[in-house]
């Protein structure tokens, strides 16, 4: 497959239309399994680790699914490739750069599922869901993970559940998040209030791509943590109570900036317009920044005309690996900064154009 | 080294014995004074150049040996070793990681302490495999149509029925999918 194919497509998780898209950008659910007697992949052979990907790409091609999947081997890709699929949220930055050996993933041409082999279990089944979307993200993820362990006899064990190889998984192994924008929160400082009250609970709160990383324009991925003793729907519900309240305080905060500083906001949001438009080197964390202004300016109506799936096309269109993929040659980080700007500073005037 | 007491009276320490298990992981070391060394025949009446390997071995074990069984935080058995995988308890503590499935099995008692910090529970209550869904529907009505069988021969139609209609009912529904 040439994934330049996927280019001109936004993928399920930034289709921009699903339930309260205003605030949730998307809705991840994966499940950690591992193939019965066999050692975990860190401790697993070459040879194993072969004979995994082996068993797993023969189940996944005879799974009753209801859609084809793409297998895709990882060793056989280019770094800029890895990254690609990084960016698309289909492989984590783990599977991509740091472990080694036979390794795989798997996805359907909606972007909506992805399963990954070799992975730090054997194997992780992703669903991901545009807007706020757990039950029917839950449901697709269980059919999914049936139709697999019809073909693969999966570690379990009565009292444990699913075994996997990190303790912080075992029993559901499920890790169900919700990606949210919340620049309202920021702009009126309340965001480390919200995040203090979340920790007491037991969620966690990590930035754009997953653990460690730093949340760039204002995105934050909100996700279980306890993943024994409770059933899926209870985790699932437990997360949903939580997105619930945070979405009524955005909204609130957004409500208030619309009341009490109205004019700041339209400057801030024209300057950030400005600025995608018109500089000449960027890089992707002040793009990311700005994006997220435009976005917030959208959802509060001071900006005409402009869709959200175009912040969406930006937004991942301005990330290193797509935008390489889109000059159609490698560049460094500073080249980058500057292809990103004259990218950007097109597709805006293409945009003004049709207005 | 800082002043020490003796572990058993309070007597400046003078005897310092350091145990090494495998590298200098895990260290393990008693302090006494001389008297109470002598006690313990740590140190020979006579001078020699030797302890008495058996009698500091007793020590070191000791708190384990002569009280009573301890409930209480059992010691990590670091040197625990799965017998599929062969990972060290030790090796799961240094990197977080376990090596295969049976290590639940093998490390059973000093997971579920973990486990218990992390999720505050120990036993998992949620989605079963399809293989063991299967199983349960299958023991089940195996079961139901042991009793309908015992109903009938005991001549108590009224309960075989009514176990024949359940039968019936659970065979007609969908295979858990």
């Amino acid at each position: 497959m040439n994934l330049d194919s996927l280019l001109p497509n936004l993928g399920e998780w930034l289709r921009g239309t699903g339930p309260e898209s205003d605030v949730v950008v998307s809705t991840r659910i994966r499940l950690a399994r591992n193939v019965v007697n066999f050692p975990f992949t860190n401790r697993a052979t070459h040879q194993q680790k072969s004979e995994i990907a082996a068993k797993a790409m023969e189940a996944l091609t005879k799974a009753e699914l209801p859609y084809p999947l793409e297998y895709l081997d990882i060793t056989n890709l280019s770094a800029l490739d890895r990254q690609f699929l990084v960016e698309r949220q289909l492989i984590s930055r783990e599977l991509a750069t740091v472990l080694d050996g036979p390794r795989a993933v798997a996805f359907d041409g909606q972007e909506c599922v992805s399963i990954m082999v070799n992975e730090e279990d054997h194997l992780r089944l992703q669903v991901l869901r545009s807007g706020f979307a757990l039950d029917e993200a839950w449901q697709d993820i269980d059919r999914v993970d049936d139709a697999i362990e019809a073909r693969l006899g999966y570690a379990f064990h009565p009292q444990f559940g699913y075994l996997t190889a990190c303790p912080t998984n075992v029993g559901t192994g499920l890790r169900g998040s919700v990606m949210l924008h919340l620049p309202a929160l920021g702009i009126t400082k309340q965001i480390d209030k919200v995040f203090r009250a979340l920790q007491k609970i037991n969620l966690a709160v990590r930035g754009l791509h997953g653990e460690g990383s730093r949340a760039f324009g204002d995105l934050y991925q909100i996700s279980n943590q306890v993943t024994l003793g409770k059933s899926e729907p209870k985790i699932l519900n437990e997360i949903r109570e939580v997105i619930q309240t945070i979405l009524q305080y955005e909204r609130q905060a957004r409500a208030a900036l619309l009341k009490e500083r109205k004019q700041d906001e339209q400057n801030r949001v024209a300057r950030a317009i400005g600025t995608l438009g018109s500089a000449t080197m960027i890089t992707s964390e002040e793009t990311m920044e700005l994006l997220s202004a435009v976005r917030l300016g959208i959802h509060l109506h001071l900006l005409d005309d402009l869709p959200p799936t175009t912040v969406n096309q930006l937004f991942i269109h301005t990330q290193a690996a797509h935008l390489q993929k889109l000059m159609g040659m490698p560049l460094d980080g500073e080249e980058r900064n500057a292809a990103r700007a004259k990218y950007l500073k097109s597709k805006l005037r293409e945009l003004g154009s049709t207005r | 080294m800082p002043q020490l007491k003796c572990q058993f009276c309070d007597n400046l320490a003078t005897v310092h014995l350091t145990k090494i298990v495998k590298g200098n992981k895990a260290k393990q070391e008693v302090h006494l004074c001389e008297r109470c060394a002598r006690k313990h025949n740590l140190i020979p009446d006579q001078a020699t150049p030797h302890v008495d390997l058996k009698a500091l071995l007793g020590l070191l074990l000791g708190p384990l040996q002569h009280s009573q069984p301890q409930p209480l935080q059992p010691a990590e058995p670091l040197a625990l070793t799965c017998p599929t995988c062969g990972l060290k308890y030790e090796q799961f503590r240094a990197e977080g990681r376990l090596g295969c499935p049976d290590d639940y099995i093998a490390f059973q008692a000093t997971l579920e302490p973990l486990l218990e910090r992390i999720h505050r529970a120990q036993v998992h209550t949620g989605k079963l495999p399809l293989a063991i869904r299967r199983g349960n529907r299958e023991a089940e009505l195996k079961d139901l149509r042991k009793k309908m069988k015992a109903a009938a021969k005991a001549e108590n139609y009224e309960d075989a029925a009514r176990l024949r209609d359940l039968i019936r009912q659970k065979e007609a529904t969908d295979e858990p999918r």
